[in-house]
């Protein structure tokens, strides 16, 4: 990978970092309620992969997905306003922190019945099969997903139909409170990929440009031979599953270690190995940042809350009127 | 017009649009090889071939999910459910995600797909196999649920709902597939969201879907010897509901019996007796009264099952309580 790249998915990942950051203070201030589960210290992940997209590929995530969004073209702005319940938020304030949307970047969401999107996922690849437009769909999961049901038949349809979709489980060794010895049998939960069958890897998550060449691999295979696969990255989240978790199943040590192989570290540190000359441009662009997160939450402060008034607006689509001669019995 | 049975109206409904749209795929078990498992789809896959007809391993939930991101994606699939009893391995996709998707991302994506298969109670067929569970996906915002009862209906209301944009459950009559009628030629729809009174009456107002639209078209054959002559409404669309025809017919008549197939605890028959009873209250001269299949698992033997379900003279008895 090139410096140039590398400078833009650094910026990619100091936003995703700047952005959790606030939502958790926002959070804690009342501003943002339900739920909230960060991405904090698995950015490498999310950014590293969404750069080997193209325009026509597909993601779906499950609810740990501000960082996705923002990697596929979200804004900080829609974003925090989600958040934030306003009507200019990314899902009109009615999706909230699980249910991100961008669909123009063909960003399905943001989905909060665990593994239930794989099959979905599935279905994208099957359009875009169907269509013929040679696109790739992207489905991230956690570790916790590889046990449901729906995760299992979305991964037997994908190999047995030879669906252009990866799978990238989100290794972070707890699905909530409980580790993964505790949920697999295996340590790698890339293992349930024998069953389908379906190609598989299992890959350390912390450097980007290392989350990227794994992506891309999968990602052009997927793509020129219309075969799925299963991706797992062994990474780590440094908050709790969400901001209700106290954390109590970990220990501070562990916490640490992982802190010190932290994706933006280790991002900067391959910037100054092309050049010390980057450590301003790394400067330039945590200020840059930092301007456009306070932007995003006093945009989102300031926005208009979507009305009472307009509580049913989109259950149904109402225009649907089939064309040609009605029978009115 | 013609006389087709449900199973063939219904294969012309798919046939037709399949023809009409490129974006529309039927998928299911056996739908395509062995031309359905109930023969509704029998000679689609001659006709449109393996990319629109597709035959699925066991995975309810699987290809429920993957229907689902199809049509998120812009094609417009037909999931089949071998039976009703076998949606329930898949209600989250069709509950948590093709109920939800449009509104969660406040309109940004939509879900135009068809969620079709038998229904209902045949016979012997035993507890996990006849049950009638259209209550669990009336209950559900962001789903639109449809039930003919002849062939004219299903072919008309089939065609309406595939070209819906919202997600649609169209439960079908497995016992009725056989049951010739008559279908008019040529192209016609049905909008969903209409009842249609099947029998004009004046004394009594049964209201019915599916299986029991038959047993109340009997019931007020019977009586009308007797000179009573009561009004027969087929709900048709049970989501969303037609309840001004409900109404009307109710302050014509004064007396409404509900006959469903259904269980009758939180069903969506005790739901309609509910609201019939506050929106029709000043015109009501006795209580409405659904009947319900009897609330118990469906056993195998002849000699009993056929206790499950409401006859002709129960829905008789029914209406003479009222009268």
């Amino acid at each position: 990978m090139d410096a140039q790249q590398l400078v833009k998915l650094y910026r990619q990942m100091y936003l995703m970092r700047r952005f959790e950051e606030e939502a958790a203070k926002a959070y804690t201030e009342r501003k943002i309620g339900g739920f909230l589960h960060l991405y904090i210290g698995q950015e490498a992940v999310a950014t590293g992969s969404i750069a080997a997209l193209e325009p026509q590929d597909t993601i779906y995530t499950a609810y740990r997905c501000h960082a996705h969004y923002l990697a596929r073209g979200g804004t900080a702005r829609a974003g925090m306003a989600e958040l934030y319940g306003r009507k200019a938020g990314c899902a009109g304030g009615r999706g909230g922190s699980m249910h991100f949307y961008n669909v123009e970047q063909n960003f399905m969401g943001g989905w909060g019945i665990v593994g239930a999107h794989a099959p979905i996922a599935a279905g994208a690849a099957f359009a875009s099969k169907y269509k013929g437009d040679g696109g790739v769909t992207l489905c991230y999961l956690g570790d916790g997903a590889v046990s449901i049901g729906p995760f299992h038949e979305g991964l037997c349809l994908a190999a047995l139909w030879k669906l252009p979709v990866v799978y990238i489980v989100e290794n972070n060794g707890y699905s909530m409170g409980t580790p993964i010895e505790r949920t697999l049998v295996t340590a790698d939960a890339s293992i349930r990929a024998l069953g389908y069958p379906m190609a598989r890897a299992t890959v350390e998550g912390v450097d980007v440009v290392d989350c990227f060449n794994a992506a891309k691999s999968a990602i052009d295979r997927a793509r020129n031979e219309s075969l799925p696969f299963l991706l797992e990255f062994k990474t780590y989240r440094y908050r709790g599953h969400s901001m209700a978790d106290p954390g109590k199943y970990r220990t501070k040590e562990e916490v640490e270690s992982w802190k010190e192989r932290d994706p933006l570290k280790l991002a900067e540190n391959r910037l100054l190995a092309f050049s010390q000359d980057y450590a301003q441009q790394i400067a330039s662009i945590q200020e840059d940042v930092e301007s456009e997160v306070q932007d995003a939450v006093k945009f989102a402060h300031e926005s208009e809350d979507p009305q009472v008034k307009d509580l049913t607006q989109y259950t149904y689509i109402e225009e649907s009127a089939p064309a040609g001669q009605v029978l009115f019995a | 017009m013609r006389e087709l049975s449900i199973r063939e109206a219904l294969n012309e409904a798919l046939e037709e649009e399949m023809r009409r749209d490129d974006r529309i795929f039927l998928m299911g078990e056996e739908v395509g090889y062995y031309d359905g498992a109930y023969k509704v789809s029998r000679g689609l896959l001659e006709k449109f071939g393996e990319k629109r007809v597709i035959d699925t391993p066991i995975a309810e939930n699987g290809f429920a999910g993957l229907g689902v991101g199809a049509a998120l994606a812009g094609l417009r699939p037909i999931i089949e459910f071998m039976t009703w009893n076998f949606s329930l391995i898949a209600i989250d996709q069709i509950v948590n995600h093709a109920a939800k998707a449009r509104y969660m991302s406040a309109g940004k994506t939509t879900c135009p797909m068809v969620f079709r298969g038998p229904g209902g109670s045949v016979t012997q067929l035993s507890g996990q196999h006849s049950q009638s569970l259209e209550s669990y996906y009336a209950h559900i915002p962001g789903i639109k649920v449809v039930m003919p009862c002849n062939s004219k209906d299903a072919k008309g209301l089939l065609k309406s709902a595939i070209r819906d944009e919202n997600p649609v459950v169209f439960i079908e009559s497995e016992a009725m597939y056989g049951v010739k009628s008559e279908v008019p030629d040529g192209e016609y729809l049905i909008p969903l969201g209409q009842c249609d009174i099947k029998r004009p009456g004046s004394k009594a107002t049964l209201v019915c879907w599916s299986k029991t639209v038959p047993t109340c078209l009997a019931a007020a054959e019977q009586l009308a010897t007797s000179g009573v002559d009561v009004e027969v409404i087929d709900v048709r669309s049970l989501r969303p509901l037609d309840e001004e025809t409900l109404v009307k017919s109710i302050m014509k008549t004064n007396r409404a019996v509900i006959v469903q197939e259904a269980w009758p605890v939180a069903s969506y028959g005790t739901w309609l007796a509910s609201r019939l009873q506050e929106q029709a209250f000043d015109y009501l001269d006795a209580p409405i009264i659904t009947i319900s299949g009897v609330d118990c698992p469906y056993p195998y033997s002849k000699a009993i099952e056929h206790a499950m379900r409401a006859t002709a003279e129960d829905v008789i008895n029914a209406v003479r309580r009222v009268l």
